[in-house]
């Protein structure tokens, strides 16, 4: 498969579309905003993952397609806009680092991204190197959420669009054994760090989920 | 039902059990009960000849530390019993806690004798959530600070292992034939024609995830605290088995890439995060108040000393490694146990508010003191023989990063010293009311003198099974 044919093009298309979205992620001021992006960026990898499970003829696919679409799409959205408003949490997003230097950081790692996986992968059939380097750029991408923002909930969807990255880079690899198992596992792991917020809002120890207050708790503080 | 099997879903039968235990007693007695089968099981499976059975395989490597972690299993949960009435837990949190720790100990089976890296990964990921719920325990701020931070930055870790591993089948796929993907002995054996630029993604990959999770630094900051909070046997398990199952995950990939010799080498990777490790706790020891921390931050430099071992390579630095990281677990889970006891004897697990434990609880105090001489390196224990080897192959091999590691493990011998002195010999501190009656007191008692004795006896004869094991093991990593 390779450039101008249907397969190929329309991966690329749902890959590139899941990486954009990494990037609008990035540039939300508002949390509520913040969450529909990653709700978009879940129904795309949804179709991503059927597209591959159509083309490469995998049918256990459709099943990660459809989990995608209901955990990550529908009810983490969900749950998360329902944490924010039962904290009652600061709606604005605060960053450590500015939304313009985010920005320009994501634009260089994808670079990075690309420039690490396309030589590293000269053996590897062409999609899925691309699709590597796509899944890479979207991985480094969270992790400069996790970093730049300072609330917790944007922490959590930094994460969460990390592994959208993960599953993104599963479903590429044509013939990847337990992908449909892994892509569960994976989702359960996340499942898990959202019920944690949840958990810890149950309590109403904290003002704030903010993690640099967290740090207060530490027994350590004289 | 093969008995590598058996011995992954005994547990997970045992959590569904306990789950509807509300009793302590019963609980805690049904606890020991699954523990001491699963180490019967892991006796008997280390009789068994090498095999491999669907995604799980027994081998040299595997086997030493399924027998250790079964041990360390059973002595927690006996420890467990006799001291976790002072935990103050409701009917709920009991039962979530005994559920947890054998779902825990399933999943730690699974990840020593999983032959494929994606059932290694899942296994791994359900320890971590059965360890997160455990170290959230208590509900308090400060154990949701930790269990927070244990979550998020193992999930970060363990995404990252699971890219590692997409990457390392991306590298192998050419070769493998359909059914054993994903395999490690089939990984070993393509390993060497495999494309050496995806091998290397992926070893980056495997490292820094699995390394996350083994708490080498820089990636390493959620380990004290999670080790400071949640009841005090989940610290004796976090640390004596939790983190051999990441380190050997690290030295699965290590086999891998180091099988081909186009790829980059993967030693002098382990060696700095090693190296970092040994100095930075080395120092961060000196500064810790709190004596839980403080033990964690001892497992940082413990995993370190492995690490560095296993970044060497080679048959005697890898023997050194593999005895290394035998030594700590059992080392440091008796310290654990002591300084639960001690903490709850004496109303606080400050380092300043534990002292003088030989005048006030002699028995305990003196086994503290072995215990923690024995992780300081100081002889007869396994450490001591494993730190020696390790100095002396180095010394050879790389003389001025030899400087460097002794360096740093005196410095933390001289801190470990200093905290023994403080809370064994030290002033005596006023008690809390912190006896234990009757077999309570001997159950809790019991795990750090066996501990102990077990040490001493592997450092001073060790068995000749378990030696060839231990030595076969050191040459199949590479």
């Amino acid at each position: 498969m390779s450039f101008g044919q249907l397969g190929y093009d329309m991966a690329h298309l749902l890959g590139g579309g899941v990486l954009l979205l990494s990037f609008v992620l990035l540039y939300q001021r508002r949390i509520g905003a913040v969450i529909n992006a990653f709700a978009m960026q879940g129904a795309l990898l949804a179709l991503a993952a059927a597209w591959a499970a159509h083309s490469q003829g995998v049918p256990g696919l459709y099943l990660t397609a459809l989990l995608t679409l209901a955990a990550k799409g529908v009810l983490i959205p969900l749950a998360l806009h329902a944490t924010v408003r039962r904290l009652d949490l600061h709606r604005t997003v605060e960053t450590a680092l500015g939304i313009g230097p985010s920005l320009v950081a994501g634009v260089g790692l994808v670079a990075l991204a690309i420039l690490v996986v396309l030589p590293a992968t000269e053996g590897a059939r062409a999609l899925a190197r691309e699709d590597l380097a796509l899944a890479l750029s979207v991985v480094l991408l969270g992790m400069l959420m996790m970093i730049t923002r300072r609330n917790a909930i944007s922490q959590v969807i930094g994460l969460l669009s990390l592994e959208n990255g993960l599953i993104l880079a599963a479903i590429g690899v044509a013939g990847m054994p337990l992908v449909v198992e892994l892509s569960a596992a994976a989702l359960v792991l996340m499942i898990a760090v959202v019920a944690a917020v949840f958990a810890f809002q149950i309590r109403e120890r904290f003002d704030t989920l903010d993690t640099a207050s967290l740090d207060e708790h530490r027994g350590e503080r004289r | 039902m093969p008995l590598q099997w058996a011995i992954v879903f005994l547990p997970w039968l045992g959590a569904a059990g306990l789950a509807a235990l509300p009793r302590l007693r019963q609980a805690a007695a049904a606890n020991v009960a699954v523990s001491a089968a699963g180490f019967a099981i892991a006796l008997a499976l280390a009789a068994q000849p090498f095999a491999q059975h669907g995604w799980t395989r027994a081998d040299a490597l595997n086997l030493p530390f399924l027998v250790l972690s079964a041990f360390v299993g059973l002595t927690t949960a006996v420890f467990s019993a006799a001291t976790l009435d002072r935990e103050g837990f409701d009917h709920w949190r009991i039962r979530a806690y005994h559920a947890a720790y054998q779902v825990f100990m399933g999943a730690q089976f699974l990840a020593l004798l999983a032959d494929n890296m994606g059932v290694m990964w899942v296994a791994i990921e359900i320890a971590t959530l059965a360890t997160v719920s455990m170290v959230a325990l208590h509900r308090t701020p400060a154990a949701f600070e930790a269990a927070w931070k244990f979550f998020i930055l193992c999930g970060v870790g363990i995404a990252l292992a699971l890219f590692g591993t997409i990457v390392l089948y991306l590298a192998a796929q050419p070769l493998l034939t359909a059914g054993n993907g994903l395999s490690w002995a089939a990984l070993m054996r393509v390993a060497p024609d495999c494309a050496p630029g995806t091998l290397n993604l992926a070893f980056v990959f495997l490292l820094l995830g699995y390394g996350t999770k083994a708490g080498l630094v820089p990636l390493h900051s959620w380990l004290p605290d999670a080790h400071a909070e949640g009841p005090v046997p989940i610290s004796a398990v976090l640390s004596g088995l939790l983190l051999n199952a990441a380190m050997l995950a690290v030295l699965r990939a290590k086999a891998v890439v180091g099988a081909n010799p186009e790829a980059i080498a993967p030693g002098p990777f382990l060696l700095a995060l090693g190296l970092a490790s040994v100095l930075l706790a080395a120092v961060a020891l000196w500064r810790r108040r709190d004596a839980r921390r403080f033990f964690g931050w001892s497992s940082i430099e413990h995993m370190g000393i492995a690490a560095f071992a296993f970044g060497l390579g080679g048959a005697a630095a890898n023997l050194a490694g593999l005895l290394h990281l035998l030594g700590h677990s059992l080392a440091k889970s008796a310290v654990f146990f002591g300084v639960g006891r001690a903490a709850l004897a004496k109303g606080s697990q400050k380092i300043s508010d534990i002292g003088g434990l030989v005048t006030t609880h002699p028995a305990l105090g003196w086994g503290l003191a072995v215990a923690i001489a024995g992780l300081a390196g100081l002889p007869p224990m396994l450490l001591f023989a494993s730190e020696f080897r390790l100095l002396a192959v180095a010394a050879a091999e790389v003389p001025w990063l030899a400087l460097a590691l002794a360096l740093g493990m005196v410095v933390a011998m001289a801190a470990l010293v200093t905290v023994l002195q403080a809370m064994c010999f030290g002033p005596a501190t006023p008690g809390a009311a912190g006896t234990l009656e009757g077999w309570r007191e001997a159950a809790a008692a019991a795990p750090l003198w066996l501990h102990l004795a077990v040490a001493t006896g592997l450092a001073l004869a060790m068995p000749a099974g378990l030696a060839a094991m231990l030595a076969e093991a050191a040459r199949m990593i590479g």
